[in-house]
């Protein structure tokens, strides 16, 4: 079992949904969040006051899957999220000690809802 | 010069300059977050801009003695315009300027609709600018100004032909040229802020007041008759979008009902000073109809006329036109129309609407086929992805300032203005 975890841009999230959609991955958090990676910062003005805007808008997504579905995952999220600009995110993977179903409280490979 | 028409017509300005912002709030609201700024800037900028050119000469084009295609120059830079009442009104010639002017600006900021985030700021201005002068001066002079449709007796009261279907033919024009949004017809783009855009929609009709009422350019029947129907159309418009909705999906909507508001203020303007009121209630609940199934239809086309400009303020005008042509009648003040008999009067106002949206769609076409041979009319991929907000105006609708540093313009460039990090709280403590 493993965690994925994605960093994306905002926009290609519902490319990586459809991509995510065809591999048969179900189940998954996205969560709106700002980060910094190799990307150039932008000059923003407000009346007399520049700054430098370092963070860019990202979306996390977070995905528990079984082993056999980790390659499928992370080719769709690369897939989708490409756009060859620098900014185009990170995969995460990370081993899961342990799932459970709150609703029926399966238990590990059962509980992700991509099961073998 | 008449002190209760001129000081109606000054009120009256005031209400349809008050559109311009009430639209961009309309169309501010329904775009993305990320693109509100500038969708609100391309119409507050035609505030500027028109009533610039307007000043310069667009309002000669359109309204000094000259051809009936074209006004002449003899009011080029605001000459010969000041307090001396204006031949056929009872108001000050420079008043019947500014008057107008609001008209022009609106019109030219209604079109943005439908290029809303993805055209670049600057080919904007240029179309914007140029279109003012080719597209609106001219059928505003053929309209109002003594021009072919004046002379033919097609009736435009407040500017259903002038205003709406030059606009929303405009607008299909250039949703065509620009192209679409990046991933349309795949993602759904949803309005980001209701609330703004129904505000909007509310100050619309207010403005509308003046815009339809103002027409009559003086306090008399026509303006009392203007404004009653002013107000029925568009509840008519609303409870029969409203119903629509209904039967068809369920539930009514809010989005909906805004986008109703406007579409009956679209059908009541061309006809407000002609019809009775039944005859406005008729018209409202009639348009409403076919404009609603135009915006379905258009939203599963390749067409990203993303606001709907054509839609609800083209099917609308052409609607409108053509209603007025059936409903007006010589006991409201108007000619004879098809209901009285006088078909040749609905014939008259088809021919006007095909005159319209033929000049305004080769003019329009031609303006932007100039523009994109002197620079690019869309944004880059990246800068549409990110925002226009951002990659066009360097400031966003909707920010809490984290991850963004202070710095200074120098000769050398931007430098931080920290420039070291502040000492962690735990040293300075000590």
């Amino acid at each position: 079992m493993k965690l994925v975890v994605a960093i994306i841009r905002p926009e290609r999230l519902s490319t990586v949904l459809e991509a995510l959609y065809r591999a048969d991955v179900r189940g998954l958090t996205v969560s709106k969040v700002q980060g910094h990676g190799g990307e150039t910062e932008h000059v923003e003005t407000y009346r007399g006051t520049t700054v430098k805007v370092d963070l860019a808008p990202k979306v996390r997504l977070e995905i528990g899957v079984s082993e056999s579905y980790v390659q499928a995952t992370i080719d769709a999220i690369v897939a989708g999220a490409r756009t060859g600009d620098v900014g185009d995110g990170k995969i995460f993977v990370m081993p899961v000690e342990r799932i459970v179903r709150i609703r029926t409280g399966e238990v590990d490979t059962a509980a992700v809802t991509p099961v073998d | 010069m008449n002190p209760v028409d001129t000081l109606f017509i000054i009120i009256s300005a005031a209400m349809v300059l008050l559109m311009t912002p009430a639209l961009s709030l309309f169309y501010g609201g329904l775009v993305r977050a990320k693109s509100i700024l500038n969708t609100m800037m391309m119409s507050l900028v035609a505030l500027g801009l028109v009533g610039l050119l307007w000043s310069l000469i667009g309002f000669s084009l359109a309204f000094a003695p000259g051809s009936v295609a074209i006004g002449g120059l003899d009011h080029f830079l605001l000459k010969g315009l000041d307090g001396a009442v204006r031949e056929g009104t009872t108001i000050p010639s420079l008043l019947f300027f500014a008057y107008q002017g609001t008209f022009a600006i609106i019109t030219a900021a209604l079109i943005s609709g439908a290029i809303v985030e993805r055209m670049r700021f600057s080919a904007y201005l240029g179309f914007l600018g140029l279109w003012t002068l080719v597209v609106y001066s001219p059928v505003a002079h053929w309209v109002w100004g003594g021009g072919w449709m004046h002379k033919l007796g097609i009736l435009d009261f407040a500017g259903g032909t002038v205003v709406h279907i030059t606009a929303g033919t405009a607008a299909w024009v250039a949703a065509t040229m620009v192209g679409p949004r990046e991933n349309h017809g795949r993602q759904a783009f949803l309005p980001h802020n209701v609330p703004m855009m129904l505000t909007g929609a509310a100050l619309l009709w207010f403005g509308w007041i003046g815009f339809n009422g103002g027409s009559a350019l003086a306090v008399n029947t026509t303006a009392v008759r203007a404004t009653v129907n002013t107000m029925l159309a568009p509840a008519a418009a609303i409870m029969t979008w409203m119903v629509l909705d209904y039967w068809r999906f369920g539930r009514a909507t809010a989005v909906g009902a805004g986008t109703a508001m406007v579409v009956g203020l679209v059908a009541i303007t061309p006809g407000c000073g002609f019809v009775s009121p039944i005859a406005a209630i008729m018209i409202g609940a009639l348009t409403a109809i076919p404009c609603q199934y135009a915006i379905h239809y258009r939203a599963r086309t390749r067409l990203d006329d993303s606001l709907d400009v054509l839609a609800a303020h083209g099917t609308g005008g052409v609607v409108g036109a053509m209603l007025t042509g059936v409903f007006t009648t010589e006991a409201w003040g108007g000619p004879a129309g098809l209901l009285d008999g006088n078909v040749q009067q609905f014939l008259m106002q088809g021919v006007g609407v095909v005159a319209t949206v033929a000049w305004t769609a080769l003019a329009t076409w031609g303006i932007l086929t100039l523009m994109r041979a002197i620079t690019p009319l869309r944004v880059s991929a990246r800068a549409e992805a990110s925002g226009v907000d951002v990659g066009e105006h360097g400031e966003e609708g909707y920010t809490d300032g984290e991850g963004a540093i202070l710095v200074l313009a120098t000769p050398q460039g931007l430098v931080s203005a920290t420039t070291t990090y502040p000492t962690p709280i735990s040293e300075s403590a000590s």
